[in-house]
């Protein structure tokens, strides 16, 4: 792992191969167990929220006919933010990873599922699923990381242009679900001439579609029911800040998964000739979770368990929590970062690390900024461990 | 399918242009729902996408088997008796579909009901006669099959059955018996307590409406051809319908065969699946109509693209989904853990082809 060994602490130098094949069966057996278990209660669990993110939806919805009234639009936007939110995260984004396909159902499967956003399931499942998990953090495969706009490791050369990527990641977070479309459509690729014109041409056709019909729902349909009551205008702005409450939202939840000091990256050579074990060593150490209350858990859609969804991101998203404090005894064990902190803290250091790599390193070095990275003592090793226990 | 002679129930409304442009409006309030992803909130029974049914009332038969009365939904568009119908019911969160034949006379109400007789292993049809509750709703799919009477009806009928086999027989007497002038029902159970619906057919017996012969196989054993020639001499004169376990009707297709008169048989069979973990299979891709050996070993994605089938794919070790393929029939097994996973005819199971190796023959829809 050659990026994480030119860092000042290299996080995995003290792991012998055997420790980690031992540590990839040791997660092997963490998935086996919920995959055991799973059934009846996980079923109804996705259920029933489907079930109150649509209600709260409908409600909201109605309240917003009445949206000249101050309260009803203020309840009424609540209402629909917390709907928007759970659908894009604890519903959509969970669904479509395939996490509730055992259950074969074919209005909750990832083959079928469409989501409330810009971006359709098809570009976003292929983007997502298959470049952003297979190829986590690892830089120019993995377009999440800075999304193609950002500088997001000292490894990456400076230009002057990064000096304006706080106010690029802003920007972006206002206008999240579109800057998703975008990079789902690889748009970046496209303008160096690297993504195929046809195929280009079909998914744009595909976004454009679908940026339509959630316009015409969002800012023509409901307004227009709105009218009757006289509300087309309170209904059209809270429809507007439900959508902009969510971008705000799902863009800090998904910066806190993957961008806070502590968090490696790695690099494209690194990765070759990976073995199960790597490939889970690289999902704990490029991700980061979340504290907070259960409200909290359900509204990042489970991402606030960032790690466990990177090791198994097909395991139904209520599980993680129950798994969580075995991934961490696990990293205790291996002596392995388990990175986590309470929302404000980690959206902060999202935030400062974006600020600190905007400019170059001998000048972000000048301001000390600090890495926060320190290095974590393994408690049992199976390669220091094994010789004493088979004596024993 | 026999459209023509479904027992209707339900006619479905009329659509027009109007009710199309404002399925449009409303669809484009929910989209990328659809409106009746809403109206299921509230009234699962109403989809005209998605047939279900809700469990109204539930009979002891015998002590394994049981029949389940069933509200169908909206869409339903009746049956024919003697066909059956598939049912979807969730265990352990797993939606699994069986066939089931529908054992209801005419009925006012436009329920219809199946009759279930538990087998020792098999999932749903334990969960249907255990653990199914009145109120519970289920999905369905519209009545099919061949196994049903001609519209002119012959003179002379047998009915042969066996076990479980005499449920689409009841469903065919409880609606045609007032037309059916001559009819002997040969039926096979292993000991009297285990003859479905027995009072009622021996009532049928004692009004002389047909002539029931039933037998205990734990007594009298197997039904060979010797005893069918005593029991039933003027056999080759009647159109028969034979319901029952594999080895009875191999026996009946053989002896109608070779005395000549198999245009008179009907037959009805429950298949059984037999698995072969380990030991690979043929897969066959339905669109493409080819045929791929395929060893237990190694995924079937692998495979296919060896032999240069053009498949969806992804992450290739079972996370991203991207390769997923609806497996029409057939068995196939987890590389990961030797999961098996099973899908009955027509059942399109989804299956990721990346870590899963064919056992056993396996039909796969791309």
């Amino acid at each position: 792992m050659t990026a994480l060994q030119k860092k000042d602490v290299n996080p995995v130098a003290h792991l012998t191969p055997q420790d980690i094949e031992s540590l990839g069966k040791e997660l092997d057996a963490v998935r086996q167990s919920v995959l055991d278990t799973r059934g009846a209660r996980d079923a109804k669990y996705i259920r029933t929220m489907i079930d109150v993110q649509r209600k709260t939806e409908l409600a909201s919805r109605a309240l917003l006919l009445f949206s000249r009234w101050k309260p009803a639009f203020v309840v009424g936007t609540v209402g629909l933010t917390v709907s928007k939110i759970l659908e894009n995260m604890e519903i959509g984004h969970n669904v479509m990873h395939g996490q509730w396909d055992w259950m074969r159902d074919p209005k909750i499967h990832s083959t079928t599922y469409e989501w409330d956003n810009a971006s359709p399931a098809s570009l976003w499942k292929h983007s997502h699923n298959e470049l952003h998990h297979t190829f986590t953090n690892v830089l120019g495969r993995d377009n999440d990381l800075g999304y193609g706009i950002m500088r997001v490791d000292e490894d990456q050369p400076w230009v002057p242009f990064y000096l304006g990527q706080p106010a690029w990641n802003f920007i972006n977070a206002c206008f999240f679900e579109y800057g998703i479309a975008a990079y789902d459509l690889e748009l970046g690729k496209y303008f160096k001439g690297r993504k195929d014109k046809a195929r280009f041409k079909a998914d744009g056709k595909k976004v454009l579609n679908k940026i339509g019909q959630q316009m015409t729902k969002d800012y023509v349909m409901h307004p227009a029911l709105a009218a009757l009551t006289g509300s087309w205008k309170q209904t059209l702005f809270a429809n507007y800040l439900a959508n902009l409450g969510r971008n705000l939202w799902t863009h800090s939840v998904i910066m806190c998964g993957h961008f806070p000091e502590g968090v490696e990256t790695f690099t494209k050579t690194s990765i070759a000739g990976e073995s199960r074990g790597d490939w889970y060593l690289r999902q704990m150490l490029g991700s980061a979770n979340i504290k907070g209350s259960k409200a909290m858990h359900i509204a990042t859609g489970n991402l606030s368990y960032q790690i466990e969804h990177h090791l198994f991101p097909d395991l139904p998203s209520n599980r993680y929590q129950e798994i969580a404090p075995q991934i961490e005894d696990i990293c205790r064990r291996y002596g392995l970062p388990y990175v986590t902190g309470s929302l404000p803290h980690q959206v902060g250091s999202a935030w400062l690390k974006v600020i600190r790599l905007s400019l170059p390193n001998h000048l972000a070095k000048k301001l000390k900024f600090s890495r926060g990275r320190k290095p974590v003592q393994p408690t049992a090793l199976p390669s220091r461990t094994a010789p004493q226990t088979a004596a024993a | 399918m026999r459209d023509d002679e479904r027992v209707t129930t339900d006619a479905p409304a009329p659509s027009s242009v109007w009710r199309a442009r404002a399925f449009r409006l409303a669809k484009a309030l929910t989209t990328p729902l659809l409106p009746e992803d809403y109206v299921d909130l509230f009234d699962p029974l109403r989809s005209p996408t998605h047939l279900r049914g809700r469990v109204r009332e539930l009979v002891a038969e015998t002590d394994d088997a049981r029949t389940v009365v069933i509200q169908p939904g909206r869409g339903w568009a009746g049956h024919v008796p003697g066909q059956y119908l598939r049912i979807g019911v969730d265990i352990d969160g797993v939606r699994m579909w069986r066939a089931y034949s529908i054992t209801s006379g005419p009925r006012d109400d436009g329920m219809v009901a199946i009759t279930v007789k538990a087998i020792t292993g098999g999932a749903v049809s334990t969960h249907l006669v255990e653990s199914l509750h009145v109120g519970q709703l289920v999905q369905m799919e519209q009545a099919d099959g061949e196994f049903v009477l001609p519209k002119v009806l012959p003179e002379k009928i047998l009915l042969l059955t066996g076990g479980s086999g005499i449920t689409p027989v009841m469903g065919i007497l409880r609606h045609a018996i007032d037309q059916l002038d001559d009819v002997v029902l040969l039926h096979s159970a292993p000991r009297p307590e285990d003859v479905i619906f027995a009072d009622e057919l021996r009532e049928l017996d004692d009004q002389g409406r047909i002539r029931l012969v039933e037998r205990h196989t734990d007594t009298h054993g197997m039904l060979d051809t010797d005893e069918l020639e005593r029991l039933v001499p003027d056999w080759r004169e009647r159109e028969t319908w034979a319901c029952g376990p594999a080895g009875m009707l191999e026996m009946i297709e053989k002896h109608w065969a070779a005395t000549g008169t198999p245009h008179l048989l009907h037959t009805e069979r429950f298949r059984p699946v037999t698995v072969e973990p380990g030991k690979g299979g043929t897969v066959y891709f339905t669109g493409l109509e080819r045929e791929l050996e395929c060893d237990g070993a190694r995924p079937i994605l692998d495979q296919g693209e060896e032999a240069g089938i053009l498949m969806p794919s992804g992450c290739r070790m079972g996370i991203c989904y991207g390769c997923v393929l609806p497996m029409r029939e057939g068995t196939v097994r987890d590389l990961r853990n030797g999961e098996i996973t099973t899908a009955q005819p027509g059942d399109g199971v989804l299956i990721q082809t990346c870590i899963n190796a064919a056992a056993g023959r396996c039909d796969l829809d791309l």
